[in-house]
């Protein structure tokens, strides 16, 4: 279709069943979008996504010659794909498509039917305004080679690792330890089976480490990344081993070791040597030294007895204690795992101050052969066998109590590990008395129900209500003081060991890991999938998946499934050996360019350059737009989101009673989505505002902002992702330093400066969206209320 | 007993107290915190188990006057539940329908000597509308 072409558009508004329907007039709208300039064709659908109306759409964009689609309906995140797949079938450019979200930002989240329809005629509106001037585009192809990134070596990263290898694909999987099998490892049985965790995890471990495909980095740690799918720089620091691949695991040096200090894969329970290696099975087989509490000490102090001991000379002192690594690869999975809640933050029932209670992970390495006590259930204090063992579930588990240290979800996964530990000290300790305090019982899985079963039916008590503390008596017994609450009564039982029942949490690095793949979290602090339902293994980011605890608490199994899928996810991509990108680039307009190098400073991704004028690499260039923003003379065009369309939205926007309305900038990754999140979980909030997305809040032009307030918007509320959390690194931080540069600019130009307003919402925070609005519009109504006020505000 | 309905009763404690009660999932941390629960009726988990459930009778029960609001309830409810405010807003609800749980003239004039000025006038606040 040449540029010159008067446009065609036919516009499509679903009735959602009575999704839409039940609130909006869609007769109404469609027949107000009739008398719009450019539409050809303005229906109403019961079903716009059917395959009955896609056909449709194609029948009449070949009748009437339609060559502009506008479908009024859900979220362009749920649909476009959809819809642009129907104009290709009709031979028509993907690009000249687009959606007004009368779903997610109307009809679920305004009861006013009035307000809704008034607001679905604005919304259709805006898009055909800014579908009269959409432009066709080719998209781009990359080449996607066979390397993956596995971040994370427990189950997790282990089973994604030997999926891809086994396919052919080379592995690179990172380890910040120097043993891999993460928290799976320090296992001694799992739940539901009670088969020993060791003897399944140690031949997996073992295939990794002589696997053709997998180079296995441990003592490493990812501290850069750069570039995209397809071609991701990965720069990998590594801590010197100190042991070389000659280390036959002969064990000679470890008795001779004069070190002995806490072992972290012993939570503190028992003692190493600075020279160690976690488990008879570990995986490097070869020792590793621990060079920060190792004696020997250049220029200071040598002790070499290791070295000397060492027969196949093995040992190493001369490693440089750290290495760089770059690597390049296509595809990465995070498989970071979990952090075990830390009962001594919140000083949970005296856990870090009484020795006698553990918790459940401590508790795995007691009974574990491999040990400090060589797998005897013993009690810390005097090493005595407890005979009364009592199990705290939820500890740190569903805390909704701000003024509480914990987490508000359920793990999942608590109530089976002391199901199962209990289980397993009825089998050693057969006349123990074995007691798990508990509020609800969470026994959902394969043979998870029938393991509770065995457990009541092997004499534990399960006492539901959990005690609100413990005390120590004399001999280092503990006294439980509760209520049980089916009894109504309260009880004082004493128990000679007490094991908190702890869930997981995102791992202390998750923040560092999110700032260097550019990938988001939800504020439980996990990573944060593309969609909880449907895509629950890729990020929005295309080439990086989650597989394992990372994602949410997991057991093994949820762990293993995970991490098939998110193996299978990155072949595909791979296997393909090429991507499609949106066409969503940059592009300069030469003839206006005065090669200030502003873009090129701007530019997160390095992917414009001044070479005479500026120029774009269209392999590197994200499309976040910064770059146009930026431009002084406006000689950068932002493909399908260029400044006129934009314009023509706000315009569209505010063409009836500006001064009811607020303009809201959205990006595309966080706050967008999060006023979809709002949409699905029904947060109503006020109909008045307007919403226009941008691929992210640093693509604002202050024009935008001017116009809007030049057409008399009531106000101006831009939105991104928190800082630090920007899908294009830093673009929210350019959002928020020319918010500041354009509230002087405004109160110059004597605008009142509660009419302008910046907030950060994430993917996740629905309620921060609607609060955000809501706390918006009431500002503005105040302000209109009140006008005089407002004056004296200004001449102080 | 005061004319309520399970919803008034429901709605009042809530208006009355600024606090979710249905946010409570029982798990009776509060009355183990409790230190006068040995001498109540109803467990301060009770008390809030029979708001969910809508029974009225929870107005008879001695708690809501044993209570001393001493916030151990509260300071380890996982839920957040200020469970002292729920406590007052049910004196309350008698206290507003002029019930008295005190009379100042019938204290011996013995006791009152030997009663601290603070616990009077505490004693007074909390069982007098």
């Amino acid at each position: 279709m040449s540029e010159r072409e008067e446009p065609r558009v036919g516009v499509y508004v679903c009735h959602c069943g009575t999704n839409i329907a039940g609130v909006v007039d869609v007769e109404e709208v469609a027949k107000a979008a009739q008398a719009l300039p450019g539409v050809v064709v303005a229906k109403h659908t019961m079903y716009a996504c059917s395959e009955a109306t896609q056909r449709e759409i194609i029948n009449d964009v070949q009748q009437e010659k339609l060559n502009r689609v506008v479908v009024a309906a859900c979220s362009p995140k749920m649909h476009e794909p959809t819809f642009r797949a129907a104009l290709e079938r009709a031979g028509l450019n993907k690009y000249l498509f687009e959606m007004a979200n009368i779903r997610e930002q109307d009809s679920w989240v305004h009861k006013d039917g009035h307000k809704a329809t008034e607001k679905a005629k604005d919304l259709v509106r805006m898009a055909v305004a800014r579908a009269r001037l959409l432009r066709a585009y080719e998209e781009r192809e990359l080449p996607v080679g066979e390397r993956v990134l596995v971040v994370g070596g427990g189950i997790a990263g282990i089973q994604a690792a030997l999926d891809l290898a086994d396919s052919g694909y080379k592995v690179f999987l990172v380890e910040k330890e120097p043993f891999i099998g993460g928290h799976m490892a320090q296992l001694d049985k799992t739940f539901p089976t009670l088969d020993c965790s060791t003897c399944i995890l140690a031949p997996k471990m073992a295939e990794v480490a002589r696997h053709k495909n997998i180079t296995l980095l441990t003592n490493a740690e990812v501290t850069e990344v750069t570039g995209f799918v397809g071609n991701f720089k990965v720069k990998v620091r590594q801590k010197a081993r100190f042991v070389t691949s000659e280390c036959t695991a002969c064990n000679e040096c470890v008795p001779v070791c004069p070190v002995a200090v806490p072992d972290e894969f012993n939570m503190g329970l028992g003692l190493r040597k600075a020279i160690y290696k976690s488990l008879p099975q570990a995986v490097p087989a070869e020792y590793a030294i621990d060079i920060e509490n190792c004696l020997n000490k250049p220029n200071l102090l040598v002790c070499e007895k290791c070295l000397e001991a060492c027969s196949p000379k093995a040992i190493d002192f001369e490693q440089p204690r750290e290495k760089e690594l770059e690597l390049a690869v296509d595809t990465v999975i995070i498989a970071i795992g979990a952090d075990p809640y830390d009962p001594s933050k919140g000083q949970d029932y005296g856990y870090g101050k009484y020795e006698n209670v553990i918790t459940t992970i401590d508790f795995e390495r007691i009974i574990a052969p491999t040990g400090p006590t060589n797998g005897k259930l013993l009690r810390p204090s005097d090493l005595g066998k407890p005979q009364r063992i009592a199990f705290i579930q939820c500890v740190g588990s569903r805390i909704a109590n701000p003024e509480l240290v914990g987490n508000p979800y359920c793990s999942g996964i608590c109530c089976m590990v002391s199901i199962k530990q209990a289980l397993l000290i009825r089998e050693k300790l057969p006349e123990a008395e074995i007691t798990i305090y508990y509020i609800d019982i969470r026994a959902k899985g394969k043979g998870f129900e029938e393991m509770y079963r065995r457990a009541r039916l092997a004499g534990i008590r399960f006492i539901k209500g959990l005690p609100a503390e413990v005390l120590e008596n004399d001999d280092g017994s503990l006294t439980l003081v509760g209520e049980n609450i089916l009894l109504g009564e309260l009880y004082e039982h004493r128990h000679d060991l007490v094991i908190l029942s702890v869930g997981l949490e995102a791992r202390k690095e998750s923040e560092k890991v999110q700032k260097l793949l550019g990938v988001a979290r939800s504020s439980d602090g996990f990573f944060a999938e593309k969609h909880p339902k449907l895509e629950p293994v890729d990020t929005a980011t295309t080439g990086i998946f989650l597989a394992g605890a990372a994602e949410s608490p997991k057991d093994i199994r949820e762990s293993s499934t995970q991490a098939k899928a998110a193996a299978s996810r990155a072949a595909r991509l791979m296997k393909e050996g090429k991507i499609r990108i949106e066409a969503l680039t940059a592009e300069v307009r030469e003839e206006m360019c005065v090669a200030c190098g502003i873009c090129e400073s701007v530019c997160p991704f390095n992917a414009i350059h001044v070479d005479g004028t500026s120029k774009v690499t269209e392999a590197a260039c994200q499309g976040c737009g910064v770059c146009a923003a930026s431009c002084p003379v406006g000689a950068i065009t932002m493909h399908n989101f260029t400044d006129e369309q934009i314009l023509a939205q706000v315009e569209a926007a505010l063409a009836e009673r500006p001064e009811e309305k607020a303009i809201v900038f959205t990006c595309n990754w966080c706050s967008y989505a999060g006023a979809d999140m709002a949409g699905t979980s029904r947060l109503e909030y006020d109909p008045s505002v307007r919403l226009i997305r941008l691929m992210c809040s640093g693509r604002l032009n202050p024009k935008f902002v001017l116009r809007a307030f030049e057409l008399g918007a009531a106000g101006v509320l831009v939105t991104g992702c928190h800082p630090g959390e920007c899908h294009y690194q830093s673009g929210n931080y350019r959002a928020l330093s020319r918010f500041q540069l354009l509230q002087g600019l405004l109160r110059s130009l004597g605008i009142a400066e509660e009419r302008f307003g910046l907030e950060w919402v994430s993917a996740a925070e629905g309620e921060r969206f609607s609060q955000v609005v809501n706390a918006f519009a009431d500002r503005l109504r105040r302000l209109r209320a009140a006008p005089e006020e407002q004056e004296m505000v200004e001449v102080h | 007993m005061l004319e309520l309905s399970s919803k008034e009763l429901q709605r009042a404690v809530e208006e009355l107290s600024g606090q979710k009660v249905f946010a409570c999932y029982q798990c009776g941390k509060c009355s183990a915190s409790c230190p006068f629960a040995a001498e109540m009726d109803l467990t301060p988990r009770q008390v809030l188990e029979y708001i969910m459930d809508g029974r009225v009778e929870v107005l008879n029960s001695n708690t809501i006057w044993i209570c001393a609001s001493c916030f151990s309830c509260m300071a380890r409810c996982p839920n957040g539940i200020d469970i002292s405010k729920v406590m007052e807003a049910l004196r309350q609800l008698l206290l507003r329908s002029g019930r008295d749980q005190l009379d100042l003239l019938k204290i011996p004039e013995a006791d009152l000597k030997e009663i601290p000025q603070i616990a009077f006038i505490a004693g007074a606040r909390k069982l007098i509308g």
